[in-house]
């Protein structure tokens, strides 16, 4: 199982916490109507006490298990440094202004691109959107700099698997002068900054 | 009995009965919810904003300054002021009370709560007179940006938070003080005995003893289960305590240097590693001291409520070191978003460090519900109800928790309303507050020498409406996280409305049910006796259930 989207990715997440909240929720009230009964509660299933402690310590362990096998940028970013990306986009950020952004990015499908932002001044965020206000990623983009005064990296890969039109927008907060003061709207999003085309229709070429 | 009449006069309570620890840990409660109704208000007006531009709402709540100084001061109103107060409130009076000795001070005690009181105002005032807002992360260097915040506001503000923390250490000394006097049950150990109990060496130690065949190393540990989770909580806090007092004198020094008219270099600190020691010293707050003084919680209230021992004692005894542990080595699962961050510290720290807490919690949950079990039938009492609501808050958030705490989750969940929503509030509003208010309860006849409760019907309106809210809001919330919605980003046009305007409805069912537990509980003791709470008390005693001459 490999998820080729956050979108995938975030649908399945939707639906196994839902489930496991309903059925959380669904125990407890069964063992509060059971703690009151005076007849005694017949049990469902016998989990023995090591029983229990062993399947949490699976699934703390197994669900980054799961998630390293089935979610391919978590293996990309451990390894980035040693992945040549397809394209590379480097520029800053600073006063609450992405500076030397290009205008527009034109990706093709599969490509893995590189996105690697310098702060100038204060935490910004680095952040991808669907049109549908969905997030594609996203990544702290930190002040700092080396020895030398070059400012310090903050870098991403990801590759684009599904046709679409991306938002960029600074996913942390920054302080209020990153937003109009009149009208509120952020000041740091720029509308349709990345087109991903070339992938056929459900993604991928 | 007339309306007016109980209000004025409550139902039996006699202010003048109530002895000086009583007193204090009823001075604390009352300011915590207080605050509680002023971050219940606070948090309705953002989401209302958030509901977009047709909510019912005053405009200049969408100004940007507006907006975030609110959501500043929303996380230090609600942990600090009212749970910090209500926390601490209930601790010195119940250790004194399972210690059977007198606190070691009635006179800090007082001081703790107005410290902190006035700590929580004087940062409320930062963020409502001059604007500062740097959220309650202060990522550095933003809390010294003088070109967005004023300098006043900001050294009021840190100022303030520097008083809630010293509060804090004086609460850290009463209750380290109260534990270790050699008075009492106490008189005849030594403070060797009791630092190996605190730290439930005794109960690790039974357990290899049991292990391999030998009679347990303490058949009577020193110090009661419930203590245990507080003398260990309370390191966390003491850490805690440290961290943001030191970073709140680096802020406050970067602002005095500014205001001299010779402001510093704020690219002399290191952002991420600021970040690193802040978010250590906040996690202690999150994973460590939440945890360590809800699982002592629950396991008091299972016993109490049951009037039985708890199940697998010495278990839970070595679980509370091990959260211990663990609490300190976690921090870095905030870090996961952070490019610089070193690979390895957010595989082992962030991931697999963290997924320990499923163990701890998980384990603090069962005995707790085996504990009930056990003593099975039981009345649905208020406080049984409570501490099951706090377990569900536990239950669901705590597995939020650790699916966020993973490289590949948290590449599509950091900074959303996921975090704040699934994880955060219904881990504050359902898991802990829910446990707080079982306390209450539990306690209540305690504190008002068997004061009857105004409405019976009232408390279950309350838990019933607070319940559903507080899952629904933070449900909602969490959808809107799933639609990509951020956490700390002001949305003026409505973008994510639907999600919101249930969260809305939900936060309003908190609001409501918190104005109903506060009319329940003045219509109990009356104004009168209120006020009484705060005046001082005939009676000096500093313990509760004992002669202190014993």
């Amino acid at each position: 199982m490999t998820f080729a989207s956050s979108k995938e990715l975030l649908s399945f997440h939707w639906m196994a916490y839902s489930i496991y909240a309903i059925f959380i929720i669904s125990l407890i009230a069964w063992f509060a109507y059971n703690l009151t009964r005076k007849e005694k509660a017949k049990s469902i299933v016998r989990i023995p006490f090591y029983g229990y402690m062993a399947f949490l310590v699976a699934m703390g362990v197994g669900h980054h298990i799961f998630t390293y096998n089935s979610i391919p940028w978590v293996s990309q970013d451990i390894m980035r440094h040693h992945i040549k990306p397809d394209a590379s986009y480097e520029f800053e950020v600073g006063n609450h202004k992405w500076i030397n952004m290009p205008k527009h990015v034109t990706v093709q499908c599969g490509q893995t691109i590189k996105f690697d932002i310098h702060s100038r001044d204060l935490v910004y965020g680095f952040g991808l959107f669907r049109q549908d206000g969905s997030m594609v990623m996203q990544m702290q983009v930190n002040p700092g700099t080396d020895v030398n005064g070059i400012l310090d990296s903050n870098d991403i890969l990801w590759t684009f698997n599904h046709n679409g039109e991306f938002d960029v927008m600074s996913t942390e907060y920054s302080g209020p002068e990153a937003y109009d003061e009149k009208t509120g709207e952020s000041k740091m999003i720029v509308k349709k900054w990345l087109t991903v085309q070339g992938c056929k229709e459900g993604g991928k070429k | 009995m007339s309306f007016m009449n109980t209000l004025m006069n409550g139902t039996d309570f006699d202010h003048k009965s109530l002895n000086a620890l009583q007193k204090v840990t009823l001075r604390a409660v009352v300011m915590s919810f207080l605050f509680f109704g002023l971050v219940a208000i606070e948090g309705m007006i953002m989401r209302m904003v958030e509901v977009g531009p047709k909510a019912p709402i005053p405009h200049m709540f969408f100004h940007p300054a507006h907006f975030f100084s609110i959501m500043t001061v929303h996380p230090i109103v609600g942990i600090f002021g009212s749970t910090y107060q209500l926390v601490f409130g209930a601790f010195m009076f119940l250790v004194p009370f399972l210690t059977k000795k007198p606190l070691y001070s009635v006179k800090i005690a007082n001081a703790v709560w107005l410290l902190i009181t006035i700590g929580t105002a004087m940062s409320w005032i930062a963020a409502f007179v001059w604007q500062y807002a740097p959220l309650y992360t202060l990522y550095w260097p933003l809390p010294a940006d003088t070109n967005q915040f004023s300098v006043v506001g900001g050294i009021v503000f840190i100022v303030g938070v520097a008083l809630i923390m010293v509060g804090t250490l004086l609460f850290i000394y009463n209750i380290y003080a109260t534990i270790f006097a050699r008075v009492g049950i106490h008189k005849n150990k030594t403070t060797k005995e009791l630092l190996i109990s605190g730290f439930g060496i005794d109960g690790m130690l039974n357990l290899i003893n049991k292990l391999r065949g030998k009679p347990p190393y303490s058949k009577e540990p020193a110090l009661a289960l419930p203590v245990v989770a507080i003398f260990r909580g309370t390191v966390d806090t003491f850490l805690d305590a440290i961290v943001i007092l030191s970073a709140g004198i680096l802020v406050l020094v970067y602002l005095i240097f500014d205001a001299s008219g010779h402001p510093l270099n704020v690219a002399s600190v290191d952002a991420l590693l600021y970040k690193n020691y802040f978010w250590w010293g906040l996690d202690l707050v999150a994973d460590g001291l939440v945890l360590i003084y809800v699982a002592g919680s629950w396991y008091l209230l299972a016993t109490l409520i049951t009037g039985q021992k708890l199940f697998m004692e010495n278990v839970a005894r070595a679980a509370l070191m091990l959260e211990l542990l663990v609490s300190w080595m976690v921090w870095s699962h905030h870090l996961l978003a952070d490019q610089g961050q070193p690979e390895m510290m957010k595989l082992i720290s962030g991931e697999m460090v963290t997924a320990f807490e499923l163990l701890t919690q998980g384990l603090a949950l069962f005995i707790t519900l085996v504990t009930l079990w056990k003593a099975r039938p039981l009345k649905m009492t208020p406080p049984l109800a409570y501490l099951l609501g706090g377990l569900v808050g536990f239950g669901l958030a705590v597995p939020a928790a650790i699916i966020q705490a993973d490289m590949g989750m948290n590449r599509v969940l950091h900074n959303t309303q996921w975090i704040i929503g699934a994880h955060v509030h219904i881990a504050l509003i359902v898991g802990l507050y829910m446990t707080l208010y079982s306390a209450v309860y539990v306690m209540w006849p305690l504190v008002t020498n068997n004061t009857t409760l105004f409405s019976k019907k009232l408390t279950w309106a309350h838990f019933w409406l607070y319940l559903i809210g507080g899952i629904g809001m933070g449900a909602f919330m969490g959808m809107a996280g799933l639609d990509g919605m951020l956490r700390r980003h002001l949305y003026v046009h409505g973008e994510f409305n639907t999600m919101m305007t249930f969260a809305a409805i939900c936060g309003s069912m908190i609001l409501i049910a918190w104005a109903i537990f506060l009319f329940n509980i003045v219509m109990s003791v009356g104004v009168k006796g209120l006020i009484g709470i705060f005046l001082p008390s005939e009676d000096k005693t500093q313990s509760y259930g004992i002669e202190e001459d014993d």
